[in-house]
Parts: structure tokens; sequence; C-alpha cells
């Protein structure tokens, strides 16, 4: 089934009777050339891009719970490639090249909206720090525009310009990023993935995986044994008990990042802002939403719910920033696990196991990485050898020092991030 | 969330600074692997757990807390002075 506007036309004339499911619910066979461990937004586009680009047909997702039920289902949605450090840079860049072209290339609305993401600054140190960022960004081939006060009062006339407290500076403006419909973007790749052929096996949780001689041979799982001499590990918040499973323990300690929506309000945030001076961004949603998030709660929790300090702090942030949303009531607010690394970048990298691969780390920035992280670990699968874009993500920098990618430049330690 | 601080009793969360596992610290000579697992390696359960905190806002006084990472329950605030000599 591919969609166009012939066939809603079509489909809207005959009472919307000729739409199928999106992918199909095989049964697990016996044995794969290659499985993914995670059916969220990483595990299904690894598997679309081990199929669409490296041919691999014969291959499984497993997904215990249902696809894109975990973090892909429940963040912020934000898409940019504003990244400053040799290793990520290039790796973003390519992602957000990936996410303009990914509705064409699934056929498939991911509602991919480049309404601009602008980062403020509030003091001179900010706004050289900024300066040299947008530096790096162009140099990667990006874009950038730094803003100062009025450039910004321009674009977002409702700021408090006035604060005395934390005076706006100017801005960092990263045009191409913006936001984009993340159920959506899993949904895409499932599709697309199903569609060549790769089997989506939901309610199937591994409880352990296979190794003989130092080689992987299979898991193990709720749904019997399944063989494969390629196993991908892409479970986020769950790295360390997947890895466990393999003997491995991983440099990953699992946070809650928590995020909040406002009831439908008519358009009035057209970008996505982040404040500087606090933990706090926002973006509307096409639904009316004020979607908005800030820091981790930092502390290590599995309990997909957070605690009031941090609400406290992102209200009073989103208060300090942008008064006039005050009356905006919140509905619902969530947290996600955060497969957090001690640097804050992420890991692609093959394992001690011949044919393990491992795919975490992502931080809270994982959504904007989905086309670019499948696509370039579906190519270490697939061919064994790190793609250009990730092959700096490796799992070895931790203990030998060399490659660390703090992006913060806070530390490289685990509470820091 | 509330942490019962054997010093000054139950305080919030605020007040507390969140360190991360409480581990052994390897001898200076213990070698690359023992510290690369003690500065990085984690087990990071889902479950209970045990980490250092330090009550930063209070008495100061850094604490050894037993935690279910899961439901968010804490079972058990002893002084890490005190948990010292059991490993900690």
């Amino acid at each position: 089934m591919r969609f166009s506007g012939l066939r809603i036309l079509r489909e809207g004339l005959s009472g919307n009777k000729g739409w199928t499911g999106h992918w199909r619910d095989p049964e697990p066979k016996a044995e794969y050339d290659a499985i993914i461990i995670g059916g969220g937004g990483h595990g299904l586009s690894t598997a679309y891009y081990l199929a669409r680009n490296h041919g691999m047909r014969n291959i499984a997702v497993l997904e215990k719970g249902y696809l894109g039920g975990g973090n892909i289902g429940r963040n912020t949605t934000i898409v940019r490639a504003n990244y400053f450090l040799e290793g990520n840079s290039q790796f973003y860049s390519h992602s957000l090249k990936l996410w303009e072209g990914l509705e064409e290339e699934l056929n498939y609305n991911v509602m991919m909206s480049q309404r601009g993401v602008l980062m403020l600054c509030h003091s001179d140190g900010q706004r050289d720090a900024f300066a040299r960022r947008g530096n790096a960004m162009l140099a990667q081939g990006d874009d950038a525009e730094l803003l100062d006060t009025e450039g910004v009062r321009r674009l977002l006339p409702y700021l408090d310009f006035e604060n005395t407290r934390f005076p706006i500076y100017g801005g960092l403006l990263h045009g191409r990023g913006g936001s984009a419909r993340h159920d959506a973007v899993a949904w895409g790749y499932a599709r697309g993935a199903d569609q060549l052929g790769v089997d989506l096996i939901q309610q199937c949780e591994v409880t352990g995986i296979d190794i003989e001689n130092g080689r992987v041979t299979g898991v193990q799982t709720t749904r019997g044994a399944i063989r494969a001499k390629k196993v991908g590990i892409v479970v986020a918040g769950r790295s360390s008990q997947v890895a466990a499973m393999a003997g491995m323990r991983l440099p990953i300690e699992s946070h809650v990042l928590q995020a909040f929506v406002t009831e439908g309000l008519k358009p009035v945030i057209d970008h996505v802002v982040s404040f500087g001076m606090g933990h706090f961004y926002i973006s509307q949603s096409d639904k009316g939403g004020l979607v908005f998030g800030g820091d981790l709660d930092f502390y290590a929790s599995y309990a997909q719910r957070g605690n009031l300090p941090m609400k406290e702090h992102v209200m009073e942030a989103g208060m300090t920033l942008m008064p006039m949303i005050g009356k905006a009531r919140v509905l619902r607010s969530w947290g996600g696990i955060m497969d957090m690394t001690p640097d804050g970048s992420p890991i692609i990298d093959r394992t001690e196991t011949e044919g393990l691969f491992l795919n975490c780390g992502w931080c809270y920035g994982g959504f904007k990485a989905v086309p670019g992280s499948g696509y370039a670990f579906s190519h270490l699968m697939a061919t064994g050898t790190p793609h250009d874009t990730a092959a700096a993500f490796r799992l070895d920098r931790f203990r030998t020092g060399r490659g660390l990618m703090d992006e913060e430049g806070t530390g490289a330690q685990h509470n820091l991030h | 969330m509330r942490i019962e601080c054997p010093l000054c009793g139950a305080r919030d969360r605020r007040e507390f600074y969140y360190q991360g596992a409480a581990l052994t610290r390897p001898a200076p000579d213990a070698g690359e692997a023992a510290w690369d697992d003690y500065m990085h390696l984690r087990d990071n359960p889902a479950g209970e757990t045990r980490d250092l905190w330090q009550h930063e806002g209070g008495c100061g006084a850094w604490l050894v807390v037993t935690r279910d990472t899961v439901s968010h329950v804490i079972t058990d605030v002893v002084l890490a002075a005190d948990a010292k000599g059991a490993g900690a």
C-alpha cells in the first residue's frame, strides 16, 4: 500500500474501506541472518537501512512490548544538527540530511517541520560560545545565524526582554532544525522495513543471548530460541540489562528525563526555543499543545516518571523566559529512561563477542539521531566496519580516554551530563 | 522524594546531591581495568541499588542510600563513614 493524494481521494469517496495494516504480524522463524533487539526508533531504522542499503532481507526486529512504545513515543521531537565537536558534528549533520528526505524515502508523512531551532544567550561569554559553535556548524556545512537582541525580538516578540537578571543578548538560529511527529517516524520506518521483508516481532522479549566460542549464535526469547550470526542491541534505557545477558557491563547509567505538554492552543510559538540560563526548551505541536522539557532529574531511575523539583525548575525557567505561557494549563507530564554515557555522547560499536553489536548511550538526544543511527549501525552490522559518520562513537573511548566527546565540557564522568 | 538523613531526619530531595553508585574505590596501583570499572562501568540495576548522596543543603554528610530505581522507594540510609567498612 502506497500513500498518495489520489489514494486519499479515492478512499475518502469509498468510505475508507481500502486501507490495510501497515505491517504484518509474523511468527518468529527459527533462524535469521541478523536480529535487532529493540523495536524503537533506532532499531526500526536500523532494520530499514539493513534491508534497503545492504540487501539483507532475512532479518527480524524483536520488541518486548509494541513497536515504538518506548522513548520514540515519549520525547519532545526536536530535530537539529547544531553540535560542536568533531565526531558528533558530522553524524548529526548526516542525520539531518536524512530527515530532510525522509518523507519521500518512506512514503510516509512524518510531519517534518523545519521551523528553526533558536538557542538563546544571556551573557557575553555565552554569545562568544555560540559564535564559535555557529562557525563549527557552518564549517560542517550546516546552517547557523547569530542573532543580536533585536534579531531575536523580531522573531520572538513575546519573550521577556525586560528581565534584569537574565537579559537576552541574542541567540543562535539553526533554520533547518525543527520538529517531526515522533510516532510517525517509528511507524514509517516499521512500514518501510516490513515492505522490504523484515519480520517485526512484537511481544517477544529477549531473555538470553547465546554465545559459543566468542561468537554470537542467537537469542533466547519468550517466544522461543532464534538463531542468528549477527545480533544488534538497540534498547536505549535497558541497554545494561540486555548487555548483561552477553556478560558485559556498560558505561551507562539510566536516568529519568521529564517532559510536559499543555492543552491545545492557537499557534503562538513558531520555533523551537531554548533558554540559556536554566533548563527549559519549548515548541508547539501541530495539535496546539506546548511541548516543553528540561534537564534530567539527576539520579538513576527506571520509573518513567520524575519528581517535583525538576518540574518546578522547568516551570520557573519557562515563566522567566516567556511569562505569556503562565495561563496555559499543563495536561500531562511523563518521563523516559535515558541511557546516559559518561561523556554525553553515544556508542555505536562492535563488542568483544563476534557478531554482537551495540547501539546505545543516546542520553537525552536520541530522537534527532534516529535516521543517522540506523544508517550507521546497519552499515556496521552488514559490513563489520564503522560508517564514516559514526566512527567516533567507540565503546572503548572511556577506558582509553582517547576520543571522548564531552559536548558540554563538564568532564567525562557519570553524574555530570 | 524525601531522604531520611541519619543526622537530620527526613528532608526534601532538593537538599541532596547525587553522586552515583556506591562503589569501592580501587587502590591507586590497581591497574587500568579496575579503574575503568570504577570510573565508567555500571551494573545500572532496574531494581535495588546503592547510591552515594550528599546532604549538601544540610549537615554535609555523605550517605549510602539503598533505593529501588523502578519504584523510587528508599529502604535504607546510612552514613557513608559507617558503611565504609562494609565495602561502600
